[in-house]
């Protein structure tokens, strides 16, 4: 008779001279009961404890304006400076880092329309004066007040600013409907384009990040078109149905730009294609202020009229976040830092506030254990991501009482309209005419 | 396997009578030798470590969401072949007695015999406790098999680290006893008292006395619920949620006292045998059993899950022992005969089924595997002990160990049945070799990932599982006024041949050996038209007068 029984060296549970338990592992699913209950309870965990997690308020740079904020831009060269003009005229350019501010100017009489750092670490700034250029890496001294190392007054009013990626060329809009471009290098005479008749106040320009020589544009007639710089002649003219406030170029993919609009929504177009928008992103209730995209072109940030910024995934139409806070009005700006981890926006109340751009990671250096943790929760996130308690807990956000109630009258609002529409159709031509796809509608008329 | 021993032989030649030399062992698979291994040990991972059958992707016609099928279908396969591979991390092998000879029998080893062939370390894990005052005893062993609790019927409790011998703490309660037993780890127990439920704490503090309990006959701890059920001699079932204290539910068995219980590991329902020869399903979330099941004739003694949940075996006062495939409700083999009604039965890790009847254990291996299509019947047990005069009042196996522990009128053995453990434990689900940090770290998780009892059903995979039901149906449902279908009505009505559907159901139904509320209803209903039909016949008969009335037509 062969008889063996169990037995387990004491060397199973810790190994001779280490002071370290081994944990083994038997992966037999019997011995795993459960598996589907507990995994989903852990996901359940994971995405309370993300919620519980998420403070993307970081805090406010500096004391920050003594006026509302209009403009603002980052250096693309440099991950911790911003720069902020607000609508007394002052300039400011803040350290991410220290949040603290390291040179001022009363740069314009009136309201900064437009900010952009060049590509020499220079600042430009734009109002109904002029345009002027300065070095904001000079330290300001007392009684030495800034001076602009050039001014440009011809032509304007000048309304917003843009930076070519690479050359050290810039791009102004004016007031009579034209764009100019000038080359710091040369003192040669601005290169001016524009629409074949077209006197209306162009409200916001910018340069193209990959097909650098194109620039877009948006005027205060509800149109956006878009200019060649090489054959120097306009493209494209789109008239959308409600005026825009800001056009942006995707920095990863040429073709698409983002506009955000006075109808509350924000549109994703096709330069190729200006039949319909290739997305739309709704959930504000009031006007769009600023859009921009993030450094890798997968998300948008949006500051809107409403009090609040919202973070929006490219191919998704509802935001993924939305931050306020109880004393922010009307945000103006927002933008990505390069690094896409955080948020800067400056609203009318003359903060420029810092955000986390992933309202519950947090920075500094992680143990791998904490990796692994965090890496392991989030696939758990999207695995039982669809349930309705999961899905409830992830998407809930306290909304302001204001939002929440301007939210409820414009859902009212629009079903009313969209009734109102139907019963049309029903009781006239129009029923034998085709629907119109919601990203249609956008598009008002295409002129090239 | 046959396939790849056949290709692995070497090609041959052999030479016929006339002088041709004819191949053998041609290659006749166009697969090449290691994609045939491949395959197997795909296949091999599968069975043992997957989770049910895969979607077949090419039906799927979204493109986009056939990808993301495919992608997750190929990582769960990767993941059952990682898993397959990291068998050879496993470091102990199960024990066993195998004989040598023909005339060998596994049942006549006895424990004397074992203990002097195995080591020295697992003969001590052999002992009896001498305890005749105060007993009987029952006995259970913590989650981890490290902690063992004795509970004798006169009011003696002790509690114990039986491998070291170290005594943890001895209560003599000086009231009846009836059952006792660990909850989530060896900190705290339980101990069904004359009136009520106590909980004491390791060093024998009373901590709670659950006045809701009262006159406690048997108690189960669902320890990934936390989850203490108690059955009450009146017949009423109740869950309370040890981590808050709430009780969960309150459920009136209605079927007389209760002979026996048990739970399921599997999914966490309790199975209770009844006087009646029933054994019925219990959940936390219905008032009525999801399942009866007539087991035995007169009361169900004994009742056992194995840790798969895909077997039951039961033990009824009428000296039998049935084994249940519990996934479809059906005796898997003939019955076994116990010589005396068995008192307590157990299964271990490996489905070694312990029987204590009269001063008798009997082990047996092999009454149900899941590898075999069709059960067969065991001839001969594979251990027993016992007829000593010690009347067997509980056995329970001990996790993780070849150990089996009889509680008895005269005290407690621990008996060494080689084979019966779980060798290889996961030391991040339930270690026997934990650490009091890793102890007190395995309570935060488990209470982190307490299970809610709403989880508790037959099946319970179904979370996060797709509705199947047809928006229609769902619709249906939501309607909250519709009038109920009642499926025995339309059975009534939906004759079709000779035999009708009722009669056909009725059939069926008693086969499966379940009676549910809906067979009894069918059978009321057969009974009142059986009625209907006599008296119609009556009538005719008494229209025809009494010269004609034997043509009167059945029908």
């Amino acid at each position: 008779m062969k008889i063996k029984a169990l037995t387990r060296a004491t060397s199973v549970q810790q190994a001779p001279g280490a002071d370290v338990h081994k944990a083994p592992r038997n992966l037999a699913p019997e011995i795993h009961p459960f598996e589907r209950a507990r995994e989903y309870q852990r996901a359940l965990n994971a995405v309370k404890l993300e919620r519980m997690f998420a403070k993307p308020f970081l805090g406010q740079l500096g004391n920050g304006h003594v006026q509302g904020i209009y403009s603002m831009c980052k250096d693309k060269n440099d991950l911790s400076s911003v720069a902020s003009g607000s609508g007394d005229g002052v300039v400011k350019v803040w350290d991410l880092t220290s949040r603290e501010e390291t040179w001022r100017a009363p740069a314009h009489s009136n309201i900064v329309k437009g900010l952009t750092f060049t590509n020499d670490k220079k600042l430009l700034s734009c109002a109904t004066d002029g345009i002027k250029l300065w070095d904001p890496y000079i330290k300001t001294t007392e009684g030495n007040e800034n001076t602009p190392l050039a001014t440009w007054q011809e032509g304007g009013p000048y309304t917003s600013l843009s930076v070519h990626r690479t050359g050290n060329v810039f791009a102004a809009s004016s007031g009579q409907g034209c764009i100019r471009v000038w080359d710091l290098n040369q003192s040669s005479a601005p290169q001016t384009i524009q629409w074949p008749s077209f006197t209306d106040t162009i409200t916001d320009v910018c340069f193209n990040q990959v097909e650098t020589s194109i620039i877009g544009s948006v005027a205060s007639d509800r149109s956006v078109i878009l200019f060649d710089l090489r054959t120097n002649t306009p493209v494209i003219k789109t008239v959308l149905k409600f005026a825009a406030n800001r056009i942006v170029f995707n920095p990863m993919e040429a073709m698409n730009l983002a506009v955000a609009s006075e109808d509350h929504n924000l549109y994703i177009f096709d330069a190729r294609n200006f039949d319909k928008a290739q997305n739309i992103h709704k959930g504000h209730v009031a006007a769009v202020m600023d859009v921009e995209f993030s450094p890798t072109g997968e998300e948008l940030v949006s500051a809107s009229y409403d009090r609040t910024i919202r973070l929006w995934r490219r191919d998704q139409g509802h935001s993924r976040d939305m931050y306020h806070t109880k004393r922010m009005q009307r945000v103006f700006r927002a933008q990505w830092t390069m690094d896409a981890k955080y948020i800067v926006t400056g609203s009318d109340d003359g903060n420029v506030r810092l955000w986390r751009a992933n309202a519950s990671e947090r920075s500094g250096v992680k143990s791998a254990k904490q990796r692994q943790a965090l890496e392991y929760n989030k696939a758990l996130k999207e695995r039982y991501g669809h349930m309705p308690e999961i899905r409830r807990i992830d998407r809930h956000r306290h909304l302001p009482k204001v939002i929440k109630k301007a939210g409820e009258i414009k859902r009212e609002e629009l079903s009313a309209i969209k009734r109102r529409e139907e019963n049309e159709r029903k009781h006239s031509d129009k029923k034998f005419q085709k629907r119109k796809s919601e990203r249609e509608k956008a598009i008002l008329a295409k002129q090239q | 396997m046959e396939v790849a021993d056949k290709i692995s032989a070497a090609l041959a030649r052999v030479e016929q009578p006339n002088g041709a030399l004819a191949i053998q062992n041609t290659r006749t698979e166009f697969r090449s030798k290691t994609e045939v291994e491949r395959l197997r040990r795909a296949k091999q991972a599968h069975r043992q470590y997957g989770r049910g059958r895969g979607i077949d992707v090419k039906t799927v016609k979204d493109k986009k969401l056939r990808r993301n099928l495919t992608n997750l279908e190929n990582k769960y396969k990767t993941a059952t072949l990682k898993a397959k591979e990291a068998e050879i991390l496993l470091e102990n092998q199960a024990g066993f007695i195998e004989t040598e000879t023909e005339l060998e029998r596994t049942y006549r080893v006895r424990q004397d015999e074992i203990q002097k062939d195995v080591a020295i370390e697992v003969a001590q894990k052999g002992f009896e406790l001498k305890l005749d005052q105060l007993g009987p005893y029952t006995c259970e062993y913590s989650r981890n098999g490290r902690d063992l609790i004795l509970a004798g019927r006169k009011g003696h409790i002790a509690t114990m680290d039986w491998r070291e011998g170290k005594l943890g703490c001895e209560l003599q309660l000086g009231e009846t006893i009836r059952d006792a037993r660990f909850l989530h780890n060896n900190q705290f127990f339980a101990v069904a008292q004359k009136k009520y439920v106590y909980i004491y704490d390791s060093n024998g503090v009373e901590l709670h006395c659950l006045k809701k309990h009262v006159e406690v006959s048997h108690m189960e701890f669902l320890p990934y619920h936390f989850l203490l059920a108690t059955l009450s001699i009146n017949g009423q079932l109740k869950y309370q949620d040890t981590s808050t204290g709430q009780i969960v539910a309150e459920i009136p068995t209605k079927l007389g006292t209760p002979v026996s219980l048990t739970q399921n590991p599997y999914n966490a329902i309790l199975h209770v045998g009844q006087q009646n020869g029933t054994v019925t399903l219990w959940s936390p979330n219905s008032q009525e059993p999801l399942v009866k099941l007539l087991a035995h004739r007169g009361p169900v003694r004994s009742v056992a899950v194995d840790r798969e949940g895909r077997y039951m075996v039961s033990a009824g006062q009428d000296n039998k022992m049935c084994i249940w495939d519990i996934r479809n409700f059906k005796e898997a083999v003939d019955s076994y005969f116990t010589r005396a009604p068995a008192t307590s039965l157990a299964i271990s890790d490996t489905g070694l089924t312990a029987v204590g009847w009269g001063t008798r254990t009997t082990v047996w291996k092999g009454l149900f595997s899941k590898a075999r299509a069709v059960q067969e019947k065991v001839q001969s047990p594979y251990m027993t002990w016992g007829g000593d005069g010690h009347g067997v009042e509980r056995v329970r196996w001990c996790p993780f160990e070849d150990v089996l522990g009889v509680g008895h009128t005269d005290g407690f053995s621990s008996l060494i049945i080689p084979g019966a453990g779980e060798a290889n434990y996961d030391a991040l689900e339930v270690n026997p070799y934990e650490t009091k940090k890793q102890r007190q770290e395995g309570e935060v998780k488990g209470l982190l990932n307490k299970l809610k009892p709403e989880m508790i059903a037959i099946d319970p995979n179904f979370i996060g599982a797709l509705d199947l039901r047809s928006e229609k149906q769902r619709q249906a449902d939501k309607d909250l006024d519709a009038p109920a279908v009642d499926v025995i009505e339309e059975m009534k009505h939906k004759a079709r041949g000779r035999s009708g559907a009722l009669s056909k159901y009725l059939r069926k139904q008693r086969k499966k050996k379940i009676i549910d509320e809906k067979l009894v209803r069918a059978e009321e209903m057969r009974k009142e038209m059986q009625a209907k039909r006599e008296e119609q016949h009556k009538e005719k008969q008494a229209e025809l007068g009494p010269s004609l009335a034997r043509f009167a037509r059945k029908d």
